[in-house]
């Protein structure tokens, strides 16, 4: 019988520094067979595990058709990731999973994407966009809208830049608190929305960041013609087995942790905002 | 029936049963009594289980009283159901070693016990029905459960006498064994009518060569039976669940109720269905080694709602509600059953009397506070210090 809870060691390749309280860590799994099994769709998730401390849901962030080697991007703020940010290249960690729907990509082919994230709830979303430039030609116009508190928290920078550069692409950023030194849109990341032309029944939109801003953007995207069952969410809530058993990452009826963490908008809808769900 | 699906045991015969079990490897758990309630604990003979003895439950109030009554069965239940023999409140997942070059991980699954418990009632195995379907036939198999189950041979007791807290006739799960049990006993003065309901049930009923039952004690078992269904005083009525309740997310009664609640878990704790569960990790001092453990959980408790900078659900309001919407409501949309059984043990365990189905009828009321529900609210408190 396969044991769901089984942790498979994997070894750090590489860490790459991000910011300052954040870094990536490219992964290898320790173990031959568990390699050659480990399959994983983008927007899914693994337990990271340190050990003598614990486990950590954290979405995989590195494409789909490498799966040998594996990539986290992780900010150092509890005690499980705390520990993590003290591991260093050569060190062992665990990993169980993947784990969750993942974004749908295959029913995204041939049409405009839209990408709307907030704050560091762009980690889970840079699998898709990287997944998507990797395979630039079998989708249609890209719009990333990325909105930030202040210009520190734009991970990530290099990446962005690049990302614009890519045929029939914009790229547009925004900062509520920005500085001085910052020459894009100043505002919530909602008022992108604006500012970009969006094909409403050719679009798929892709949404992670703070729930406030999905919950406050879908409608705006549904006045703009875009129907709900066209606009999908990354939902965030404390999860331990990863595998709909442990109870903790219920929202409703769903287990974000099974049938999440991406959601179509029109299942979890009743659901979002409500206190205490 | 086919004869060799059922028997007359002469209660004076009980203890043949029990030894066919220990003969057959089964470490026997019935009803014992302890601090004044019964738990499920290792019976070797008849002796030990509570002869004479009944249980009177009420909201938040249980106690113990001796009859001199020659009755087997009489206590309905203890604060434990089935959940413990399965699901285990602390369940080693792995047991993990430091190497040189990281960690290897070993899964700690237990060894497969064979345990017979006698005296579980059919709220208890529509539980175990319950548990089975979320640990065994979701999207996973949890071999820890899986291996724990295996081991299972249930003994379930017809009840003939209903406590004023079941409402087991309403989730049309009792008072009737009618599935998931080896064996089921009808306690009918001084015999046992004895049913098969599984091939190992029916196995050891061929090798015990009991006399065939007969009509007239099959009838006044079912007349007993009929007659505890008929006695029970609460009830909950479902019907309009999951949806009425998804639809009364902002009634005042939450507030009401969160008011009594002290959010202590004792409701999650006795559920015999509830599954939450948090998994600790247990180093030792050289930190060579390490275990990973799964421990319950409970939705009441502050970290349940956790989520990396805030809480879900930071009131005692968020959690009742969370756990009475769960367990009524959503439960069905996640697993095709409520996640209620009607046993009642969480008004018994709850210290301070809170009642479900006092609750979900006054959820599902229209919103304004009635002085009737006012009268509720305050009669339940003086039940406390009474």
């Amino acid at each position: 019988m396969v044991n769901p809870y089984t942790i498979h060691p994997a070894t750090i390749v590489q860490k790459i520094q991000e910011a300052e309280d954040i870094n990536t860590y490219r992964l290898q799994l320790v173990d031959e067979q568990a390699r050659e099994h480990f399959r994983f769709k983008a927007g899914q998730f693994n337990m990271v595990y340190v050990f003598g401390v614990g486990e950590v849901a954290i979405s995989i962030v590195s494409d789909p058709d490498e799966p040998e080697l594996l990539a986290h991007t992780i900010r150092a703020v509890g005690r499980v990731t705390k520990a993590i940010a003290g591991l260093q290249q050569g060190d062992v960690l665990g990993i169980r999973g993947p784990f969750g729907q993942g974004w749908p990509l295959e029913e995204a082919r041939g049409r405009n994407v839209v990408i709307v994230t907030g704050g560091l709830g762009c980690a889970p979303v840079v699998a898709a966009i990287e997944y998507i430039f990797k395979r630039r030609e079998q989708y249609g116009s890209i719009k990333i809208l990325h909105g930030v508190k202040t210009p520190h928290d734009l991970l990530y920078r290099e990446r962005f830049k690049s990302w614009g550069r890519f045929p029939d692409t914009e790229v547009l950023l925004t900062s509520g608190q920005p500085d001085k030194a910052w020459h894009y849109h100043i505002g919530v990341v909602t008022e992108l929305f604006e500012r970009v032309t969006i094909d409403p029944g050719n679009s798929i939109v892709l949404m992670c960041g703070p729930e406030i801003m999905m919950r406050l953007g879908v409608p705006i995207l549904m006045r703009r013609g875009i129907p709900e069952t066209a606009i999908y969410l990354s939902l965030e809530r404390h999860m331990e087995c990863g595998i709909g058993l442990c109870g903790h990452c219920q929202m409703g009826p769903y287990f974000l942790c099974k049938d999440g963490p991406v959601m179509r908008y029109d299942r979890v809808a009743q659901w979002l905002g409500r206190t205490g769900v | 029936m086919t004869s060799d699906m059922h028997g007359i045991l002469p209660k004076s015969s009980l203890q043949r049963l029990l030894d066919v079990l220990s003969v057959r490897g089964y470490r026997i758990v019935g009803p014992m009594v302890r601090d004044g309630s019964v738990v499920w604990d290792t019976v070797r003979s008849v002796s030990d289980l509570p002869i004479g003895w009944r249980d009177q439950q009420e909201p938040g109030r249980y106690r113990l009283e001796q009859t001199d009554s020659q009755e087997v069965f009489g206590v309905v239940h203890g604060a434990q159901s089935l959940k413990q023999f399965v699901f285990a409140p602390r369940e080693p997942l792995l047991q993990i070693e430091r190497r040189k070059e990281g960690f290897t991980a070993r899964p700690t699954l237990p060894q497969s016990e064979k345990v017979a418990i006698i005296g579980a009632r059919a709220c208890d195995l529509a539980g175990l029905t319950i548990q089975d379907r979320i640990f065994l036939n979701d999207a996973y198999r949890d071999p820890y459960y899986a291996s724990r189950r295996e081991g299972l041979f249930v003994i379930a007791v017809n009840c003939t006498r209903a406590l004023s807290t079941c409402f087991c006739v309403s989730m049309e799960t009792g008072p009737r064994a009618r599935s998931g049990f080896d064996l089921a006993l009808t306690e009918v003065d001084n015999q046992l009518l004895i049913e098969a309901g599984s091939e190992a049930g029916r196995d050891l009923l061929s090798n015990l060569s009991l006399s065939t039952s007969s009509e007239q004690l099959s009838v006044e078992a079912a007349t007993r039976i009929e007659a505890c269904a008929q006695s029970q005083v609460r009830r909950l009525d479902h019907s309009r669940l999951p949806q009425a309740l998804y639809e009364v997310h902002e009634h005042p009664r939450w507030d009401e109720v969160a008011g009594r609640c002290l959010a202590c878990t004792n409701c999650t704790m006795v559920c015999p269905t509830c599954f939450c569960h948090t998994v600790e990790e247990t180093p030792d001092l050289s930190h060579q080694q390490t275990t990973h453990v799964r421990l319950w959980d409970s939705c009441f408790t502050q970290e349940h709602g956790y989520i990396h900078g805030k809480n879900i659900r930071p009131t005692i309001k968020d959690r009742y509600r969370m756990w009475l919407t769960h367990k009524l409501a959503s439960w069905i949309d996640q697993f095709g059953t409520s996640g209620c059984v009607g046993c009642g043990r969480c008004i018994t365990w709850c210290p301070v009397g809170i009642d479900l189905t006092e609750e979900l009828p006054a959820l599902l009321s229209p919103g304004i506070q009635s002085s009737t529900a006012k009268r509720q609210a305050d009669g339940n408190s003086r039940r406390v210090e009474g």
